[in-house]
């Protein structure tokens, strides 16, 4: 059966247009995409949708979560995930590899794969450790684990420290089509911090994780791919100087790219304050002027792609001193409205929020999406603009619940997710239709 | 009479003026109690205090087990080695327990910044921070306020120098809050590795070497130097930490003549204090080891003296 998704205000990142259009989908792509009023087939084959004054846009990518699968599945699984993800709006999350075991090998990478397919629910690629183990010595096998499914490489947390093997891995990587995505951190100067070292950090007592530990890592990724002519991807960027290098990298023309998340433009430092663990992420939450610089490289191009970092925890990581409690939020859920608030602050264009959202990753990663194309893979959101929900842990679909942004009222939310012409997730699947 | 609205004491940042003083006055009204013959008053008869110590303590340990029983409260003392932390309990599961036992006040010090504010949201018992990590020492700021208004008739109005690892000490920070509070104004001291970050954002001056910083002052505070921290980079080494950063009496000519020289303690002799300046005329160090007893009788009075809090409804 065909589904007409009718009047919807369709947008394309890639010629930065919104335009009222009509979108036909069957047998998995779209059939028809025509200025609205233009079809009017109506008839037990059509299950119409209607879509005025709703946003019709490339599903979202994620390329940055969490899903914690195989190894820590009673804070999400690669289902859970996958569930909070479509309703999110988000039609393709790449996941990192720091599972238990580490996502370093085909087996586990195929793994994921299949919980995956077994979900059937949005796209799941699979991001592979660049080191065995994590350990930051021998590299992985990317052309095997390329060729079971991986998409790119990263040792997230536990950052490459050796630079001749994160050379290597540039190299090496580039033949595969891998993506390289670095978490940059100099573990030596973060050390045991907890949040960020500021005015903060010296009120409240607790050790501080220096803008520089980031940016010295920032640096010497650019610097390697200055050396190697390779691409690398710069994950979550939070401070003002992150933003500096990475618009001098690319004034130089080299091919480094960059994230950032949306906590990381929405609340600074001080939401710390009263030793909230849900606003303990790593890189931690900066100062107000990294969240404004944070915001005009978004604005600017600087910042290339919105991502979660979706990092599921339970209480037993959580709800413990400060200090001992682990890093990180989950995001999946929240972060179209919050990337929404940018449109409405005049930051980004409706176009350019999206395009962060879903063409960028998805070039970035090289997987499908990102545009709306007739004869084209039907992966698409429609989201209510308007919309406006306060969310409580009832709510979430993920397995966890530890967000900051859980009974704060955001506005711009996602009503159907489409996966290959599936409907993955629908908010309101009785009344909406005819 | 003014009463103290707190249910818990876990930073100095939370007490106003009105409460220091208030804390401190009644601290004076108990002190005589520690110097009778039968130092003890039934005030808190039927109360009961737990002393919960997650880190090692001689000094803050002995002071708040004397203060309760000196006001005949019930106490019992728990540390992390002999608890159910060493078999993997989480403070808050901790808490619970505790809090079934019905305790009327817990006193906890953590290596852990915040861990006292956890507590102090899982259990209805009154809390007590005796230190929390790198954070704060509110009693052990409340009792240092005390010996410098003893001794110096006021607090309004003085010039402090607080001398030593600055960035990793939990009595320093709640003394910059209290002072400033109290009206003083604060000098910080001693190598760049141990000053915290943006440290005027805490509305002090910074002034690293410490003949500069000891000029002209009213009162002198000197801090433990944590020699495990030797590790970590923040200094060379003794001898050298001692030579160009430890109070002796050349440098301790600088201050006013009538300086007092504090230590929360316990004291590196020859590191950051001189032995002649420790023992000499102007310490006031064991002053202060007294009047902590006197300080936290005060808290345990105004927390859980007199009827219990919902209890009058």
């Amino acid at each position: 059966m065909a589904i007409w998704i009718r009047g919807g205000r369709v947008v394309d990142p890639l010629k930065g247009t919104v335009e009222e259009q009509d979108v036909v989908v069957d047998r998995g792509r779209i059939q028809r995409l025509a200025p609205w009023g233009g079809f009017n087939e109506d008839g037990p084959r059509v299950k119409k949708i209607e879509a005025r004054g709703r946003l019709v846009v490339p599903g979202l990518v994620d390329m940055h979560v969490h899903l914690r699968e195989p190894g820590h599945e009673y804070k999400e699984t690669v289902a859970t995930g996958a569930r909070a993800g479509a309703a999110g709006g988000f039609t393709a999350l790449a996941c990192m590899p720091n599972t238990d075991p580490v996502n370093d090998n085909r087996s586990v990478t195929e793994f994921i794969l299949g919980q995956a397919r077994a979900a059937n629910l949005v796209r799941v690629y699979p991001v592979a450790a660049v080191t065995q183990g994590q350990k930051g010595e021998a590299l992985t096998e990317f052309g095997d684990l390329e060729a079971a499914g991986a998409v790119g490489l990263s040792d997230d947390g536990l950052p490459v420290v050796n630079s001749e093997v994160m050379r290597r891995a540039l190299e090496y990587a580039q033949y595969y089509g891998l993506t390289v995505i670095s978490h940059c951190e100099d573990r030596s100067l973060s050390a045991e911090g907890a949040m960020h070292e500021g005015t903060v950090s010296s009120q409240i007592g607790l050790p501080g994780i220096p803008a520089a530990s980031e940016e010295i890592m920032v640096f010497r990724e650019i610097a390697l791919s200055r050396l190697t002519n390779c691409p690398v991807h710069i994950a979550h960027v939070s401070t003002e100087g992150s933003v500096a290098l990475i618009r001098r990298a690319k004034e130089d023309g080299l091919a480094v790219t960059a994230e950032t998340a949306p906590h990381y433009f929405t609340l600074d430092h001080t939401a710390v304050n009263g030793y909230r663990t849900d606003a303990k992420m790593n890189p931690p939450l900066r100062r107000p002027e990294d969240v404004e610089a944070v915001k005009q490289g978004l604005e600017q191009g600087v910042i290339d792609v919105i991502a979660t970092d979706h990092a599921p925890h339970s209480p037993l990581e959580k709800d413990v001193e400060f200090e001992q409690a682990a890093f990180g939020i989950i995001g999946l859920e929240t972060a179209l409205p919050l990337t929404l608030a940018l449109v409405e602050q005049g930051i980004l264009s409706l176009a350019g929020a999206i395009s962060k959202l879903s063409l960028n990753p998805a070039r970035i990663i090289n997987v499908e999406g990102g545009r709306l194309e007739q004869g084209g893979p039907a992966h698409l959101t429609v989201i209510d603009p308007k919309a406006e929900y306060t969310l409580g842990p009832e709510d979430i679909k993920s397995k966890s619940k530890n967000s900051p942004f859980l009974n704060v009222p955001l506005k711009g939310w996602a009503e159907l997710t489409m996966v290959g012409g599936r409907i993955v997730w629908d908010r309101h699947p009785s009344h909406t239709r005819s | 009479m003014s009463t103290f609205q707190h249910k818990d004491l876990l930073s100095m940042e939370q007490l106003s003026v009105k409460d220091i003083n208030l804390v401190l006055d009644t601290a004076e009204s108990l002190k005589e109690i520690s110097l009778r013959e039968i130092k003890k008053v039934p005030t808190l008869r039927g109360k009961s205090v737990i002393h919960f110590f997650y880190e090692p303590s001689t000094r803050t340990r002995t002071s708040f087990e004397m203060a309760a029983k000196r006001l005949s409260a019930d106490t019992m003392s728990l540390s992390a080695s002999g608890s159910s932390i060493v078999k993997g309990e989480t403070l808050i599961d901790t808490a619970r327990n505790l809090q079934a036992m019905n305790p009327d006040l817990i006193v906890i010090r953590h290596s852990a910044t915040g861990a006292p504010h956890l507590l102090a949201r899982e259990v209805a018992a009154s809390v007590i921070n005796a230190g929390d990590g790198i954070n704060e020492h509110p009693t052990q700021a409340l009792l240092d306020l005390y010996t410098i208004r003893e001794r110096k008739g006021r607090i309004k109005g003085l010039d402090v120098a607080i001398i030593g690892d600055i960035a990793h000490s939990r009595v320093a920070r709640s003394n910059i809050i209290g002072l400033l509070k109290m009206g003083a104004r604060v000098t910080i001291s001693g190598p760049p590795t141990m000053i915290p970050c943006e440290a005027e954002s805490l509305g002090v001056q910074v002034i690293h070497d410490p003949v500069q910083a000891v000029r002209g002052k009213d009162v002198v505070m000197m801090l433990r130097i944590q020699l495990e921290r030797q590790s970590r980079v923040l200094f060379p080494g003794v001898r050298e930490y001692a030579a160009f950063f430890g109070l002796n009496q050349a440098r301790m000519k600088h201050a006013k003549k009538d300086v007092i020289i504090m230590h929360p303690g316990p004291i590196n002799r020859g590191v950051e204090i001189a032995s002649d300046v420790a023992d000499g005329p102007y310490s006031v160090i064991l002053d202060q080891v007294a009047n902590g007893v006197a300080i936290r009788m005060a808290l345990l009075y105004l927390l859980i003296g007199g009827s219990r809090r919902g209890d009058m409804d």
